[in-house]
Formats: structure tokens, sequence, C-alpha cells
């Protein structure tokens, strides 16, 4: 069960109306390393984690995670609302906008659409949670490289906070590794 | 920034305070200090969730919020469309 809340995780500000930056920011909406993939990662790898600690940590971030996509969601949103055609057409969006017009969809900066081999369910709780920290570290790597890209300060801040919540879970992720081989070494599991 | 922006702005605070407590305590269950933080930073936001939905109607859809009069939940603006410049 999930339960909706009217509001955003993060206050976002845009500046600017600015289809080029939204362009390279939706790819952390529908990218290999945006935040539809991570939620849908740990939302799926929870059931086969063996201990209580493991499967909160991983229902709690996936949660999050779909607020993060939320957030990409309405910065994508209110840089093209107001977008002329001719700007759009000057930013290189109009490959999307012949598809979507101005609608939010799953695709990378270039255009692909997301696919499910973007993530692993691997039933091995060591390899999953391997897994969910280099995905941690490519999702802060991209925040990286969308704030040198960014022109728009407004925009910046809330990818900053993205960032941020990257090094969090990674943290967090590292932690319930260490639990899990500890529950393994009490079990002798091998 | 308006009375209702910055009411939402102190909901986020709080709420982004009881995200970070909570995922620590998952790893951390037998923290006390944690955990105390978590029960009142929860009250708190129970709270100002509770003076904004008087106000803004409900925050939270399936039961967990009450709409007075009207069925607010149905009323623009939706979060994408609350934008916090300066």
């Amino acid at each position: 069960m999930w339960i909706y809340e009217k509001k955003l995780e993060y206050p976002i500000r845009v500046s600017y109306t600015n289809p080029r930056l939204a362009k390279e920011i939706i790819t952390q909406y529908g990218g290999p390393d945006g935040e539809l993939a991570a939620s849908l990662r740990y939302l799926t790898q929870r059931y086969t984690m063996p201990t209580p600690q493991a499967k909160a940590v991983l229902t709690d971030i996936g949660t999050e995670e779909l607020a993060h996509m939320e957030i990409v969601a309405a910065l994508v949103y209110n840089l093209i609302k107001n977008a002329t055609v001719e700007e759009i057409k000057a930013a290189g969006l109009d490959d999307y906008y012949a598809d979507h017009d101005k609608a939010l969809y799953f695709v990378n900066a270039a255009g692909a659409p997301w696919v499910a081999s973007y993530i692993q369910s691997k039933g091995d709780p060591v390899t999953d949670l391997h897994e969910d920290m280099a995905a941690e570290q490519k999702a802060r790597s991209t925040y990286e490289y969308l704030i040198r890209l960014s022109d728009d300060p407004d925009v910046t801040d809330a990818l900053r906070f993205l960032r941020e919540r990257e090094i969090v879970h990674f943290q967090r992720f590292g932690e319930t590794l260490n639990l899990v081989h500890e529950w393994m070494d009490s079990k002798k599991v091998f | 920034m308006d009375q209702r922006r910055r009411e939402l702005l102190r909901i986020m605070e709080l709420e982004f305070a009881a995200i970070e407590l909570n995922l620590f305590l998952d790893t951390h269950p037998d923290e006390p200090r944690a955990l105390a933080d978590y029960n009142a930073v929860a009250q708190e936001l129970m709270r100002a969730k509770t003076a904004y939905e008087s106000r803004y109607g409900p925050i939270l859809n399936y039961g967990q919020s009450m709409s007075q009069e009207t069925w607010r939940w149905v009323e623009d603006p939706w979060p994408w469309e609350i934008t916090f410049n300066r």
C-alpha cells in the first residue's frame, strides 16, 4: 500500500523557460541511472532480502526515490511549460516534442526509452546491495554532470539536494550490507 | 513568499528531518536519541499538517486525512504547480 502526499519532498524554483536544460535533466526521470530505475530496483529487490532491516531500508529508500522522480518531473514540467515551438526547436527538443508534446515520458537525455534491463534483481542480497551502492554512485555522478550543465542557479539548488540524497542512500546501503554480512556469519550461510 | 508556501516549507523541513531519522534508524534501531528525535519530529509534523489541511484541504489521500465540508482533495494546485521562486 502507498499513500500519496500532496507536496514535493523539496521546494523547487525555476528561473526561466529552458527546454535545453529540461532535455538534459529528463535523464534522471527515465534514464539508466534515473529515479524511476532507482525506485523500481529497490522496491522489487526487497522481496528477497533476508533481514527485517534490509527489507525496511529497501522499502523506505525505494519510496523516497518516487518522491525524487516527482521532483525531477516538476523541474522538467516547469522548464518547458511556457516554451514556444521555436524555443523547443532551438533547444533540440523537437524530436521529443513530435512524440510527446510537453508531456512527461521516461527517456534518457538522448531520447532512448526506459527499459527494465537498466536494473537487476538477483536474489543474492550481497549482490543486490552492491548493485544498489553502485546505482547511488552512478546517480551522484549524473547529478554532478547536470550541475555542470545547468545555467539556472535555482534549478542547480534542487539538483544539489538530489545529489546529496544519493550520498546518504549510499551510506545506508553500505550499513545494510554490513548487517547482512553479520547475519550470514551468524547463520553460517555460504 | 505567501502564507501557504511558508506553511508548506515548514512541513517539508519537518518531514525531511523525519525521512533522515527514519533511514538512520533503519540501520541503527537501538539508538535512543535518534528514536526520541524521530518521535518529537513526527508529533510536530502531524501538528503542522493538521493546521495546513484546515486551510488548504487534505495533504494525504485514502483516509489518512479528513476533508472539511467539501471534497477538497481535487483542488488545484498540485505539487508540481507550486514553485518557490524568490
